[in-house]
């Protein structure tokens, strides 16, 4: 077989990107159809939906490093569309809980705002993704030309926050949050400018 | 003509399995495993019509309907949905993993500060006096369901024993079997898993020991051969599997308890205006239903408050 040319490979970026995001959600989609989502749905939509909010945007988090150390493009031009299909899962998350667990009561929200940290922190982190989805299109990025990049640095810490939310509210079985959050740190690690550290001086700048 | 008649639980000479299909047990096991994966398609669906179905039927005396009248939640929900981290720790972990626990031959010792310290057998257990109690049950999650147990009174059962005036609280012990649980290999929790209730609050009418639901015997998942059912306290203190039951001068330690001591207390009663302190406790979801329900203070059974009188229940949670 012909090795694809450039626009066939970015073609099947898209295609990969694009499944990840909207694959769960078919899935999903033919669970609640065939009423096949166990004893208590609200939880299991929840919870998938929280799964996938992670994933995606520890995907989203793994195209830089994957660009330096392959060489390729594609996972730039692919990242967007990740980080965007991570927020749709962040937003499909959020509304389960305020429709169901909450039944759209703003007074409840703010209660579980100001007493449960875990709360706390998952709306932060939905909150810091909120102007980078906003501002995700290519006329923001131009009008807002190098503090573009500043602002969409956000995303760490909003990953940082929707894994230690997790992390927060398990009872006893550490394994899955402690897993990405493993994941995180070796993402997060990654960017850190080893090489100035190793050496003792500070890095150069890099330009994004 | 010597004529021998059998007590009904009495095995006959040929239904002794033969010590070499005995000590083979495990490859023949693996054999069954084989072929049952080769039938789980079919065997899904034939469960999913009749469900519980392998289960054996009990013979229930009395029948007493304590949940207010409330809908009784579906077998399916409750044989499918629950806690019991020895098994895993994903709520539909113990239906599919449980299936390792052998709960024949079963015995319970039950000792302590006690005149008659003992053992029992399930098989006993089982022959008679068993009552059918309709409960609500509520985690400490926030779900819960209405289940029918079945099972006697444990203050009866306890009663048996003999326990002297030392006897000031009882501790439960559940089996502790790598073998048979897989899933306490990890450091999810300390195992043994430990559960202890005060004296009183053990011989009070509700709490039962519990050996059926459904009119049928516990399937595996849900704690079989035999475990506790305390509708008025968070689910975890219902503890599963027992094997050990002993009378104790001192609060025994709790597994949870010992877990973490700030989140869950010896107590552990139900009670909407004591938070945990990650969740709220106002309010449950009742398997089935897509909307929270107020939470009911000590589940729903009032008449327990008496055991607590004096007590700051925000301290002592």
């Amino acid at each position: 077989m012909a090795v694809p040319g450039p626009k066939a490979r970015l073609w099947l970026w898209r295609l990969a990107a694009w499944t990840a995001g909207l694959a769960p959600l078919l899935w999903l989609g033919a669970r609640v159809l065939q009423s096949r989502l166990g004893a208590n749905p609200v939880e299991f939509l929840e919870h998938r939906a929280g799964d996938w909010s992670l994933r995606l945007l520890l995907a989203t988090l793994a195209m830089t490093p994957l660009r330096r150390l392959t060489g390729w493009s594609e996972p730039i031009r692919v990242r967007r569309l990740l980080g965007l299909w991570a927020f749709f899962w962040i937003c499909l998350h959020f509304a389960i809980y305020l429709t169901f667990d909450l039944e759209g009561s703003p007074a409840a929200l703010a209660k579980d705002l100001v007493k449960r940290t875990y709360i706390t922190i998952g709306f932060a982190a939905w909150l810091l993704l909120l102007p980078l989805a906003i501002t995700s299109t290519q006329g923001w990025q131009r009008r807002l030309k190098r503090r573009w990049a500043q602002l969409h640095q956000l995303v760490y810490a909003a990953a940082l926050l929707g894994v230690l939310h997790y992390l927060w509210l398990v009872k006893a079985d550490l394994r899955e949050p402690l897993l990405y959050l493993a994941i995180l740190v070796v993402l997060l690690g990654w960017r850190l400018p080893w090489r100035g550290i190793l050496r003792g001086h500070s890095p150069p700048r890099r330009t994004t | 003509m010597l004529i021998r008649i059998l007590p009904p639980h009495a095995l006959r000479e040929s239904e002794v399995t033969p010590e070499s299909i005995y000590l083979n047990r495990r490859r023949f096991l693996g054999g069954l495993g084989a072929g049952a994966a080769a039938l789980a398609l079919p065997l899904a669906a034939g469960a999913a019509e009749a469900p519980g179905a392998a289960l054996a039927p009990l013979k229930v005396g009395t029948r007493r309907e304590q949940a207010g009248g409330e809908k009784v939640s579906d077998f399916d929900t409750v044989s499918t949905y629950n806690n019991f981290y020895e098994f895993g720790t994903d709520k539909d972990d113990p239906a599919r993993n449980a299936h390792t626990l052998h709960t024949r031959p079963w015995t319970v010792v039950v000792d302590g500060e006690c005149e008659a310290p003992g053992r029992v057998d399930i098989d006993t257990l089982l022959a008679g006096g068993l009552e059918e109690r309709i409960y609500r049950h509520r985690c400490v999650e926030a779900w819960s369901i209405v289940v029918p147990w079945v099972g006697l009174p444990l203050g009866g059962f306890l009663k048996r024993y003999k326990p002297t005036s030392n006897a000031r609280y009882v501790a439960f012990e559940t089996l502790y079997d790598p073998k048979q649980m897989p899933d306490t290999r990890y450091g999810v929790l300390d195992w043994p898993y430990l559960e202890g209730l005060r004296i009183d609050e053990a011989m009070h009418p509700l709490t039962m020991l519990t050996v059926g639901m459904y009119g049928k015997v516990l399937p595996n998942q849900n704690g079989a051969p035999l475990r506790l059912t305390v509708p008025w306290k968070y689910g975890f203190k219902s503890i599963k599997s027992i094997v050990r039951i002993r009378f104790v001068a001192t609060q025994p330690p709790t597994t949870w308890n010992r877990m973490a001591a700030r989140e869950y207390g010896f107590y552990s009663n139900v009670n909407p205006h004591v938070d945990h302190p990650r969740w709220s406790q106002a309010k449950e979801r009742r398997l089935g239903e897509l909307f929270k329900r107020d939470t009911l203070m000590f589940n729903g059974y009032p008449e327990v408050a008496s055991l607590y009188g004096g007590m700051d229940l925000k301290k002592n949670y």
